[in-house]
């Protein structure tokens, strides 16, 4: 249901403040959400003034001089720091994206970080996700067949269809989009959501798939698929610039092409 | 698989995101959906006056044309043909087109302006003529 407040666990309050160093001639503020499961109490919202002049280019530099430096309870998920392992999603300036491509100078003012929306929060920045890979267990992300694969050989695929696929295979699952769509925080329990549909338009479209009735089947529901309004905040907020609304509505088609 | 804690917070959401113009005409497409429904209780409440006798009729004519009356009507029709345009959209995203957010940021000034456009138009007519 859709809900406009928090619950009064999860009412943010304000942290501490740490000054940056003297001397420091480019500062930012930095205000990090940060929440402690062992004390207890309610998030807060901690400043930490950084210079600049002493720090990487994007904010997951930033971040990481916190840990090593002035905080080291930060908590926060990250490895490849180039965009491809999809560890590092969070809420930077108002929108879902990786803190990893994300230059700090494209920020104006304060650069406000929080955790992916309305997801349960473990610790600091990290949100749990288990619901979301569930999720992508029960679409079945893998190849399924009913011919027996060529014993040989690869199964081969066409140019044009291995082409189907672009737009689609280089989604890193980091839940950006999930987690920017209104109809997954009303409905996340059933609804799957953009990232997880992007996946299963992944396995339809794929030439070498044999179970794309079943699969379409599966989908068939008025919440697991049809709770995407076509809001498109999943397209505006994917940092690697895919369009999950785009797969998504090829879905709706494949099912309105069979119906009819 | 599921969560150890019970007590976990949920993360800030709905007022912590800063929302493209997009998902505002979405909002709106929503909102005005609704005001729309409430809206044909009014038109079915003018056509039950007409229905009802001239001293009725003459009642609900004067409540639509007070000043409140016409700011509602006002709004109901800018509803009628925001929701028209943006439903529009939504069709051509039904067979596939217009995904991409370039044109996407074109056509979300392209339904407000035609709704706007049509409001203006529709309301120019009907105090000319």
């Amino acid at each position: 249901m859709v809900e406009f407040a928090l619950p009064a666990n999860s009412k943010v309050q304000p942290g501490k403040s740490h000054k940056a160093p003297a001397g420091a001639k480019r500062v930012k503020t930095f205000k990090i959400y940060r929440y402690d499961p062992d004390s207890g109490a309610n998030p807060r919202l901690d400043s930490f003034e950084i210079d600049l002049d002493d720090c990487g280019p994007m904010v997951l530099d930033a971040l990481l001089k916190i840990k090593d430096e002035i905080d080291a309870t930060l908590t926060l998920r990250r490895s490849c720091r180039e965009g491809i392992c999809g560890s590092c999603a969070m809420n930077i300036d108002g929108s879902n994206t990786l803190a990893c491509l994300k230059p700090i100078e494209d920020i104006k003012g304060d650069v406000k970080v929080y955790p992916l929306p309305h997801m349960s929060v473990v610790k600091d920045l990290v949100p749990d996700l288990s619901l979301a890979y569930a999720q992508l267990a029960s679409i079945k992300p893998w190849i399924q067949r009913q011919s027996p694969l060529p014993p040989d050989r690869e199964t081969l695929q066409s140019i044009e269809d291995r082409a189907k696929l672009d737009g689609l295979w280089e989604c890193i699952l980091c839940f950006c989009c999930q987690t920017s769509c209104p109809s997954y925080w009303w409905n996340s329990d059933r609804y799957l959501g953009p990232a997880i549909l992007l996946q299963a338009a992944r396995w339809i479209h794929d030439s070498r798939d044999e179970m794309t009735g079943e699969r379409l089947d599966a989908l068939e529901d008025p919440f697991k698929l049809y709770r995407c309004h076509t809001i498109m905040n999943c397209t505006s907020t994917c940092p690697k610039g895919l369009n999950p609304a785009r797969a998504i509505g090829s879905i709706k088609e494949k099912l309105a092409e069979r119906t009819f | 698989m599921t969560s150890p804690t019970t007590n976990r917070p949920l993360s800030p959401h709905l007022l912590n995101y800063r929302w493209p113009l997009t998902v505002l005409c979405s909002g709106t497409h929503r909102i005005t959906g609704i005001l729309l429904s409430i809206g044909t209780v009014l038109f079915v409440f003018w056509l039950g006056s007409a229905a009802y006798g001239p001293a009725a009729y003459d009642f609900a004519s004067s409540l639509f044309s007070s000043p409140i009356g016409y700011l509602v009507l006002f709004g109901y029709t800018f509803a009628l043909y925001y929701h028209l345009c943006a439903g529009t959209r939504h069709l051509l995203w039904d067979v596939g087109k217009g995904f991409d957010l370039a044109t996407c940021a074109w056509s979300n000034y392209a339904v407000i302006g035609a709704a706007l456009f049509f409001t203006v138009v529709t309301w120019a007519a009907a105090l000319i003529f």
